[in-house]
């Protein structure tokens, strides 16, 4: 009944020179996502993937089970010295992500553009 | 809402993780006719969500052959959701979320379906069924008239 999670990775530069990995997810962030959420960030390398940013441009609906899964990607980016952000999260979710405190620990931006600009 | 007659609309959910969507769907449907602004109808789409999570996962064990029932009712200035399972219901609501203790490994990543209902919604009560069945969580979201006047 849940849409199946879709992740893929890009290789980014910030105009400030930086490289920074996005991941880009699409469908239903959910218990279902553990794969897709869990499993595309450990696949990245953590030497050189040191700035991670997120894309929810594509998501419609995430629940309190894949709000979960972004919390262990931020503890396991804080384990590892990883930077996480995060783009494309409608006003609601935006609040939802606020209220729930993943704020202190991933940065929030509107677009991927405005995100890019602030690393 | 106030043009509109009070009345009641009922879904029964299977206790398959996923069809907390079609209570989602069916909450907004409700809500926008009654005049709900749209960041209200989002917030109770998540607070219906994570009610009928909680009934299908933990009230009914994901057990295929219990259901969950949703219970919409319309007053004259709000929505009234009841979420029933076949659980024992709760014993004592869990702490407020802590995101320090959680990036630190002092408490489970999960666990915040019951704050952001109580958190997204007017009211919201869970209710201990009699004989141990039947529990259900109460919500309530209230028409905001002036800012619904605007």
């Amino acid at each position: 009944m849940q849409s199946e999670t879709k992740a893929r990775v890009d290789q980014l530069t910030s105009p400030a020179g930086h490289n920074v990995t996005a991941l880009r997810f699409e469908g239903d962030i959910a218990s279902t996502s553990k794969d897709a959420v869990l499993g595309s960030y450990q696949a990245l390398p953590k030497d050189t993937a040191k700035l991670v940013l997120l894309d929810f441009t594509k998501v419609d609906y995430i629940n309190s089970s894949g709000i979960a899964l972004v919390i262990q990607m931020l503890i396991e980016a804080a384990n590892s010295g990883q930077k996480v952000y995060a783009f494309g999260l409608s006003p609601h979710f935006t609040k939802v992500f606020t209220m729930v405190g993943i704020t202190k620990y991933a940065g929030l931006f509107p677009t991927q553009a405005d995100a890019l600009a602030a690393l | 809402m106030s043009n509109v007659k009070s009345t009641s609309v009922e879904v029964r959910l299977p206790s398959q993780l996923g069809y907390e969507k079609v209570a989602m769907s069916t909450a907004a449907a409700v809500a926008k006719l009654m005049g709900f602004r749209e960041d209200r109808v989002e917030d109770l789409k998540t607070a219906v969500a994570e009610a009928c999570i909680n009934a299908i996962e933990h009230g009914n064990k994901l057990n295929d052959d219990l259901s969950v029932g949703v219970v919409l009712s319309t007053g004259a200035n709000a929505l009234e959701v009841k979420v029933i399972d076949d659980g024992q219901g709760l014993k004592t609501l869990p702490p407020r979320p802590d995101i320090d203790k959680k990036i630190h490994g002092e408490e489970d990543p999960r666990g915040m379906g019951m704050f952001l209902i109580q958190a997204l919604v007017d009211e919201a009560e869970w209710v201990k069924g009699s004989n141990g069945k039947s529990s259900y969580v109460r919500l309530v979201i209230r028409l905001d008239v002036n800012a619904n006047a605007d």
